[in-house]
């Protein structure tokens, strides 16, 4: 009954990030919106990965759907999806309060911190196609693993100064939770304010998760994979191979055409082998004795960008030396 | 004197580490002070320390304010070498900058030999808060930490949490030590939730338990482990008839994640009990922390125990119970899908996935490790079945093709450790007999030392050949452990077979060079692989048998081939090793052992038999007689396994052997009476070494 009296007052999914991203925002946090390139996690948006790098401070908050194709479940599973939501909130430097301030944020979306048991357990994070890795906790409200929350230590192979902290929100966990449903599908989406008529989560994005799932699992063409990803692979290592001459020490490349180098392109064809990686790989056509290999030719791709993104800054930074 | 308490706060440190990291502080902290002359050797033990899992903390009583003033006087090189032409040289220099003073304050001392230089250094006490101020942080930046972390621009410390505050006082005064950006002062945190944000100030250092116990934090580890017992028993005792399942390692982690902790009893429903036990206990324990809970006949009960790190009404107690039923629901939810769905595909159809899991690089898929585990199965089974064993041949060899075709299923994807255990339930239920699923299911076994062997022959052999298999491939491509690297954990594959041999219900007739044999290896490497058995066989009898290091020795230098033989030698060696008569025994066989190894190095031939004609001596012929007569009866005694009164009878030998000692001179001038001496005593060690060589037991006296 107390369990009823709880679900009435719930937020609905769309709700939750309202309430979510307001209060980032009020805490300093640039709202961007999500990332329009496949994702397996909001880690490898460009907004972390390369954010993350140097040493300019950020705090932003945004939604991304990311996309797991091997998680994918043709919609028959309640508590596994193809393509899930993470609320990813990226603070560098980490301020003091960091841990106070999401539970607070926890209060903000309805949860009574007196009436439920939290814990921080040990969970490390570790990315190794980005040489990156961190160290922090998964967040369990009740028994159940709502965030996890990352110190950044190291990205692109390279140690970060300042570190960041990241805190991950795992949206459908959550809402499950606080509406009290079984299933993923049964989330109330929005209510109609005209109507009241409920609008569940199913009925906007069951047809994706069983297309989807299909489409990993049984559709997709195991050769023109292959070139794609050869093709995203090569784009990309050209580009990474330019980045190298113009940001070099050598390079007498002027300051417009360095902010222009698309370094930030180079990253969505990366991104582009490391979905289609993951496609195969729930396709099962990757053997395990390829698997390492064409994981060592992503990371070089990943790595390569980060550096190149670094070597930019560094570049640009010289040029604003020059001026003053 | 004043106590001294220490407080560092942090961010949640992981639970498992916290324990060696409070013990490693308590450590630091007072060997700092005895170092810095604040403690005295008594003291020493009154340290007490505390930890939660956002805090570490120690206590010291009896800390001395002030260090004790001190004087000193070091004698120096001669004057005629450290001063040239009155000039001082580079030896002045290095002793008065060694003992801290200037050259020109070194003084002269006469002494019988000549001038010497001499250095007085007076050291005036410090105070104990300078000095535990300024040695404190190098102490916390030495903790070890199995994986830290930077968190302040700049990365000026390494830490395994970020640091939040630091508490450090010695009586009322604050001992103002700085590290991770802080400031120590005379403030703790209390509970998270419970009490809130605000700082918790302390008058005095022994008022720190109780103080935080005011703010809902047990500082101290076992008050909390004990609190979690006490009320695992309770809130069990409202489900009737029922335990919860003793589990220590859950115990201690939850002890270490909570600061104040309270038991819910949850439930789930009864459905879910038709899904195998070990798959709800893994759900429960590894992925939930939940204690199970059994009926009295020891069936699992549709019930868990979940340790929380709150206190709450009972209202509160409702949401939390459902949410942690909700969890769990989902958890099974989630597991009987990927049993049913894993079913679709049945195991024997699964063979052929094999190809695509990788067991090694160079070794090959599971596909071909699957082949040659198959093969070294037969060959042990036919060893078996031709040494009268019995043993269902054809469910080992449908088992071996299918024992890892469950690394191919959702379900040890999702739950690795239940690898094995998922292939013989899936064998289980989809009609193979008892004999093919439980050798899949118990493949593994033994895991550790403390783990059990395969319940069956069948599991037996397969779980020889699968570890046999790993080893001599590893071997073969030079990947054996060193040191303590052991990546692939061939010791522990290597203790399985020998745990295995010595301790499977039903005797194997096999020895460790028969499963050598039956995994086809080079000669290089069935060499190397020999050896290390032998290794693995000693550590077996000593570290798990608890058998003595000479007792060992002495058994395996009669034969390291058959488990079984060895430990009811060294069981029986180490029964009668404590007799006068044994151990008078075997001295005089290393004394013979010795006497032997002279004569050869002086080129005394020794000969071919035992003439009986050319034993002269009266000592000597009892011997040879006597010998002969137990050798007869240790002989058919050591075939019955009867090692204990085998040992016993050779026992006997004391008095002809004493006898012969004291009346014999072995080295006789006489050539042949030498050599027939000599081949008497050979005969007698080679009669009675086939149990243990006596002369490496070692003798007191």
């Amino acid at each position: 009954m107390h369990a009823i009296a709880e679900k009435k007052k719930a937020l609905t999914f769309q709700e939750l990030l309202f309430q979510l991203q307001k209060f980032w925002a009020d805490r300093g946090c640039v709202l961007q919106q999500p990332y329009d390139v496949e994702v397996g996690a909001g880690t490898m948006s460009p907004d972390t990965f390369l954010r993350v790098l140097g040493p300019k401070p950020v705090r932003i908050a945004y939604a991304q759907p990311s996309r797991r194709p091997a998680d994918g479940r043709y919609g028959e599973n309640p508590n596994r999806l193809f393509r899930h939501t993470q609320l990813q909130v990226i603070l560098k430097p980490p301020p003091e309060r960091i841990q106070e301030m999401y539970l607070e944020s926890l209060e903000a979306i309805g949860i009574d911190l007196r009436e439920h048991d939290i814990k921080f357990e040990e969970d490390n994070w570790e990315w190794p196609v980005g040489g990156a890795w961190g160290v922090g906790w998964q967040v369990m409200l009740d028994g159940l693993e709502i965030t996890q929350f990352t110190y950044f230590q190291q990205c692109g192979g390279m140690d970060l100064d300042p570190i960041c902290g990241e805190i991950t929100y795992g949206l459908e966990r959550i809402a499950g939770f606080l509406q009290d449903v079984d299933s993923i599908y049964d989330i109330v989406w929005a209510v109609e304010p005209d109507t009241g008529r409920k609008v569940t989560y199913g009925e906007i994005r069951l047809p994706e998760e069983e297309q989807y799932s299909s489409y990993g699992f049984d559709y997709a063409e195991v050769d023109k994979l292959w070139e794609h990803l050869r093709l995203y692979e090569a784009e990309c290592l050209t580009l990474l191979g330019r980045a190298k001459e113009m940001f070099g020490g050598k390079s007498d490349a002027d300051e417009v055409g360095v902010r222009r180098f698309p370094v930030l392109g180079a990253y969505e064809l990366a991104l582009k082998c490391s979905h289609v990686f993951n496609l195969l790989d729930a396709r099962g056509a990757i053997s395990v004795t390829e698997r390492v290999g064409v994981m060592a030719r992503i990371r070089t791709l990943v790595i390569g960008v980060a550096k190149a993104y670094v070597a930019q800054g560094e570049k640009l930074a010289g040029y604003t030396k020059v001026v003053a | 004197m004043a106590e001294f308490l220490f407080e560092i706060g942090l961010e949640e440190m992981p639970a498992r580490m916290i324990a060696g990291a409070q013990a490693e502080l308590q450590k630091r902290v007072v060997a700092m002070l005895r170092r810095e002359n604040l403690l005295s050797m008594e003291d020493e033990e009154r340290a007490v320390s505390f930890s939660t899992p956002r805090r570490l903390a120690v206590f010291v009583p009896g800390v001395f304010g002030k260090q004790s003033d001190s004087y000193a006087k070091v004698l120096g090189p001669a004057v005629k070498i450290a001063y040239k032409d009155g000039v001082p040289g580079p030896a002045a220099d290095a002793f008065a900058r060694k003992n801290g003073v200037a050259v020109s304050e070194l003084k002269v001392e006469s002494t019988p030999k000549g001038d010497y230089l001499v250095a007085e250094t007076a050291h005036k006490g410090r105070g104990a808060v300078d000095v535990i101020a300024e040695e404190m942080p190098k102490e916390l930046a030495g903790i070890y930490w199995a994986k830290n972390m930077v968190w302040r621009a700049g990365r000026p410390e390494r830490f395994v949490r970020p640091v939040r505050w630091l508490l450090a006082m010695l009586g009322e005064l604050v001992v103002p030590v700085n590290f991770g950006g802080f400031t120590a002062g005379k403030t703790t945190r209390g509970h998270r939730v419970l009490a809130g944000d605000a700082v918790v100030p302390l008058g005095f250092p022994d008022e720190y338990e109780q103080t935080l116990l005011n703010a809902n934090v047990i500082a101290d580890v076992e008050v909390r482990r004990q609190r979690i017992r006490k009320a695992l028993d309770r809130v069990c005792r409202t489900i009737p008839d029922t335990r919860w399942r003793e589990d220590h390692a859950l115990v201690d982690k939850l002890t270490h994640l909570t600061e104040w902790p309270t038991v819910i009893a949850g439930g789930f429903e009864r459905e879910y009990l038709t899904l195998p036990e070990e798959i709800l206990v893994t759900v429960m324990r590894d992925h939930q922390s939940y204690f199970s809970v059994e009926c009295t006949n020891g069936e699992l009960a549709p019930h868990f125990l979940a340790v929380l790190n709150t206190e709450t009404n009972a209202a509160g107690e409702a949401v939390i119970r459902h949410g942690n039923e909700r969890v769990l629901r989902a958890r099974f939810n989630d597991a009987r899908f990927f049993w049913e769905f894993d079913q679709r595909v049945p195991l024997v159809e699964r063979v052929n996935l094999l190809e695509n899991v990788t067991f090694q690089k160079e070794l090959g898929s599971y596909a071909t490790k699957t082949d040659r585990v198959l093969a070294v199965a037969e060959r042990i089974a036919t060893m078996l079945a031709s040494r009268g064993c019995v043993l269902d041949g054809a469910a080992l060899v449908q088992a071996a093709k299918m024992a890892k075709t469950d690394l191919t299923t959702e379900l040890v994807k999702e739950f690795t450790e239940l690898q094995g255990q998922v292939g013989g339930m899936y064998a289980r239920a989809q009609g193979f007999s008892a004999a093919v699923s439980d050798a899949i299911y118990d493949q593994y076994l033994p895991k550790s030392m403390e783990d059990s062997v395969p319940r069956t022959t069948e599991g037996a052999v397969l779980a020889l050949g699968d570890k046999v298999d790993t080893i001599v491939g590893m071997f073969g491509l030079g990947l054996e452990p060193t040191g303590s690297k052991d990546p692939f954990a061939l010791r522990r594959a290597a203790n399985g077979i020998v745990k295995i041999l010595a301790e499977g219900e039903t005797a194997l007739p096999l020895t460790l060079g028969d499963v050598v044999d039956a995994a086809s290896a080079s000669e290089a490497v069935r060499l190397k692989v020999e050896v290390f058995f032998a290794e693995r066989l000693e550590f077996y009898l000593r570290e798990v048998k608890g058998q003595a290091y000479d007792v060992v020795k002495a058994v395996l230098a009669a034969g390291a081939n058959d488990v079984r033989d060895a430990v009811a030698r060294a069981e029986a060696v180490s029964a009668v090793r404590g007799s006068q008569d044994f151990a008078a025994v075997s001295a005089a066989f290393k004394r013979m052992k010795n006497i032997l190894a002279q004569a050869a190095e002086k080129g005394f031939a020794t000969g071919a038999g035992v003439d009986d004609g050319l034993l002269s001596d009266l000592a000597e012929k009892a011997l040879a007689e006597r010998s002969a007569d137990v050798a007869g009866q240790v002989k058919s005694l050591s075939e019955r396994k009867d090692y204990r009164e085998a040992l016993d009878a050779v026992a006997t030998l004391r008095a002809p052997v004493d006898a012969f000692f004291d009346a014999v001179m072995v080295m006789a001038p006489g050539p042949e009476v030498r050599a027939n001496r000599l081949a008497l005593l050979d005969r007698v060690l080679k009669d009675f070494s086939g149990i243990a060589d006596f002369s490496e037991i070692v003798t007191a006296g």
